[in-house]
């Protein structure tokens, strides 16, 4: 995979007060690349795609998002902010806002789209996670699976040109699992580029196009999910592997 | 799967039970009945005892000295007053005084107290501190003292009427208070009037079709310019017409006072800082409050979608806030409404002032004054607060996510 790269994260360091969590970080994604992020609680993989859409500052290592810079001190963090789109573990949906408001806020209030031109928008994203008749519903109003649809209806109204993915599914029912991974499956066919965290690894084999594993901080193991599932390189993968696979 | 979903079944002495309290047994009913009927006895004993004691002492009792004249001047009557006037006209200038000071004093309260608030909490280090040193200092303070400092300290230290302050044309500082223009009702005021109102009528129905169109249909039609021409175009037009409904009295310096223009008086404008400024300290802290309860996710989220600091707090975070803001707010209205009674300290003629004060003394019938103010302060609160419940009802109806 040759192509440009559309994210470059160079030495990224982060730390928590005293706390390193995340250890000179170097990972390149092509455009329209699926990355899969996977690895045990507290081994920084929330923190490292939170960096990308600067929801948490770093103190060392550069972050480039389509050409726009990340350093130290978080600059021009409105514009990545504009390019990248996030799907929450815990969805967070606005509750006082209808769903179709829910999709229209941005559009409407950054890109400073008409309200008409942002509802036509908002419902053909709506149509797209397959829940358009619930537009004038409030998010308390539905279930688990269809706020987390929402939320990512809500994020790709911004026309994002990067998705990011925080365990998507890690607050849902396993009924309610399948209709969100559907819908990033929809997503990844069309050709949009994808950082997910997540322990579903039915999706990862199936939809990565590597697959990252990391512990304390740092990526111990990138590779293809054939190589990565059948022939981890390294102990501690495939001690992680032999724990969420049985 | 068994059968279909049946309704609960009908047990009518199970429910008064629960009336009683969820786990309320037949004892505790009878004990609460008991203490009803105690009450009661209570009530009717006080009841009584009042009615002999007056027949011995031979005080009039009864609301007929309401009819009587009262005799007295009030310094601020909004609406006409003479001193012939009866002891009912004195109540309703009080009430009315009352009224608008209240208003007045809850709409300035609202305002402050959100921008102080929200500059409590603002990534502005001096912003902050300054609000955080309002709210300290203004709410550690005994509320007479700071209505005593704005009546003596600030507004008493005023030039007078001859060298008064003009800040803007047609407005004059005074120590004999503030004078303004006097806004004066034309002939068409009442047409115009009508005229607006059916704007906001056709405004509100043109809302009301277009979420509609968009539900039901799908499409979007675009309301909003006949809206604005309904609400602001329609009033201007027929403004035009039949000429304009207001005229401006301003105020002019002759002699050593004012002519024209509306007076507020300087213990009105005293009691109208200070009870604002004051409540305003409290209802910043709820704000604040409400804001904290509002989780670092939805924050979050209206980051990761590019919204400014203002937007968030505009659009995401302060109607959220309102939900844990309101019931504390309504508190700090009715404290602002009761407070206003400290009137009496700066003989402003609110009602405490005017009608518990003065005709009280002038007719010594405490129990029906003291019944009626009472009332009246019970009702103002208990309406206030029914306004608050059904706007909070609103609020809290959104979405539980």
């Amino acid at each position: 995979m040759a192509a440009d790269p559309i994210v470059t994260i160079a030495g990224l360091n982060k730390w928590f007060g005293e706390f390193h969590v995340l250890r000179d970080i170097d990972l390149a994604v092509p455009r329209g690349a699926r990355i899969v992020i996977c690895g045990p609680s507290g081994s920084g993989k929330s923190t490292l795609i939170r960096c990308i859409n600067a929801l948490e500052e770093f103190q060392e290592g550069r972050i480039t998002v389509d050409g726009i810079e990340l350093g130290p001190g978080l600059r021009r963090v409105d514009e990545v902010r504009r390019e990248v789109g996030m799907v929450f573990q815990s969805f967070n949906l606005f509750p006082h806002l209808t769903v179709l408001q829910n999709c229209t806020l941005a559009p409407i209030f950054v890109r400073k789209m008409p309200q008409k031109d942002a509802e036509a928008l908002a419902m053909k994203y709506l149509e797209r996670v397959r829940i358009p008749s619930l537009a004038p519903k409030y998010p308390g109003q539905i279930s688990g699976g269809q706020q987390q649809r929402v939320a990512i209806a809500r994020a790709l109204a911004m026309s994002p040109k990067i998705m990011l993915f925080d365990e998507p599914t890690s607050a849902l029912d396993p009924e309610m699992v399948k209709e969100v991974l559907d819908t990033m499956v929809d997503l990844a066919t069309e050709g949009m580029t994808m950082l997910v965290v997540t322990h579903e690894m039915g999706f990862a084999r199936e939809v990565a196009s590597r697959v990252v594993f990391m512990d304390e901080g740092q990526i111990v193991e990138a590779n293809t999910p054939g190589q990565f599932f059948d022939h981890p390189q390294h102990a501690r993968t495939r001690l992680f592997l032999s724990q969420i696979l049985r | 799967m068994t059968g279909e979903a049946r309704k609960a079944p009908f047990r009518p002495l199970a429910r008064l039970k629960r009336i009683g309290g969820a786990r309320a047994s037949w004892s505790g009913l009878a004990a609460q009945a008991v203490l009803l009927a105690v009450l009661a006895w209570l009530a009717y004993e006080m009841v009584a005892n009042v009615r002999a004691n007056l027949a011995a002492q031979g005080i009039a009792s009864g609301f007929g000295f309401l009819t009587h004249s009262a005799g007295f001047a009030v310094s601020q009557a909004l609406i006409p007053y003479e001193q012939t006037d009866s002891y009912l006209r004195v109540f309703a200038v009080g009430l009315v005084n009352t009224l608008v000071v209240s208003a007045i004093g809850i709409v300035l309260a609202t305002i402050l107290g959100f921008v102080v608030g929200l500059g409590r909490l603002s990534p502005n280090w001096l912003l902050a501190r300054l609000a955080g040193g309002y709210v300290e200092l203004i709410r550690n303070l005994p509320l007479l003292y700071q209505i005593l400092f704005w009546y003596l300290a600030v507004l008493g230290a005023l030039p007078g009427p001859r060298q008064s302050l003009s800040p803007l044309p047609g407005v004059f500082l005074s120590n004999r208070g503030i004078v303004v223009p006097e806004p004066v009702p034309q002939a068409s005021f009442a047409i115009v009037a009508a005229a607006l109102a059916l704007g906001i009528v056709i405004a509100l129905g043109l809302g009301f079709y277009a979420r509609r169109t968009l539900f039901r249909q799908g499409r979007v039609v675009r309301v909003w310019p006949y809206a604005l021409a309904a609400v602001i175009g329609l009033p201007l037009a027929i403004a035009l017409l039949f000429g304009a409904p207001l005229t401006f009295d301003v105020p002019e310096l002759r002699g050593f006072n004012f002519a024209g223009g509306v007076r507020l008086l300087p213990e009105f404008a005293a009691l109208t800082i200070a009870l604002s400024t004051y409540t305003a300290a409290f209802i910043a802290e709820n704000v604040r409050s409400g804001v904290l309860a509002v989780s670092r996710g939805q924050w979050e989220a209206g980051e990761s979608l590019g919204l400014s600091r203002g937007q968030l707090l505009r659009l995401i975070v302060v109607p959220q806030a309102l939900r844990v803001t309101l019931p504390p707010l309504a508190n700090q209205y009715l404290n602002l409404t009761k407070n206003s009674s400290l009137a009496v300290a700066i003989g402003y003629p609110d009602l405490f002032s005017v009608f518990a004060g003065t005709a009280l003394s002038q007719t010594g019938q405490a129990i029906e004054i003291i019944a009626i103010t009472m009332a009246v302060y019970l009702a103002i609160s208990l309406v206030t607060t029914t306004i608050m419940n059904v706007f909070n009802w609103r609020v809290a109806r959104r979405g539980q996510a």
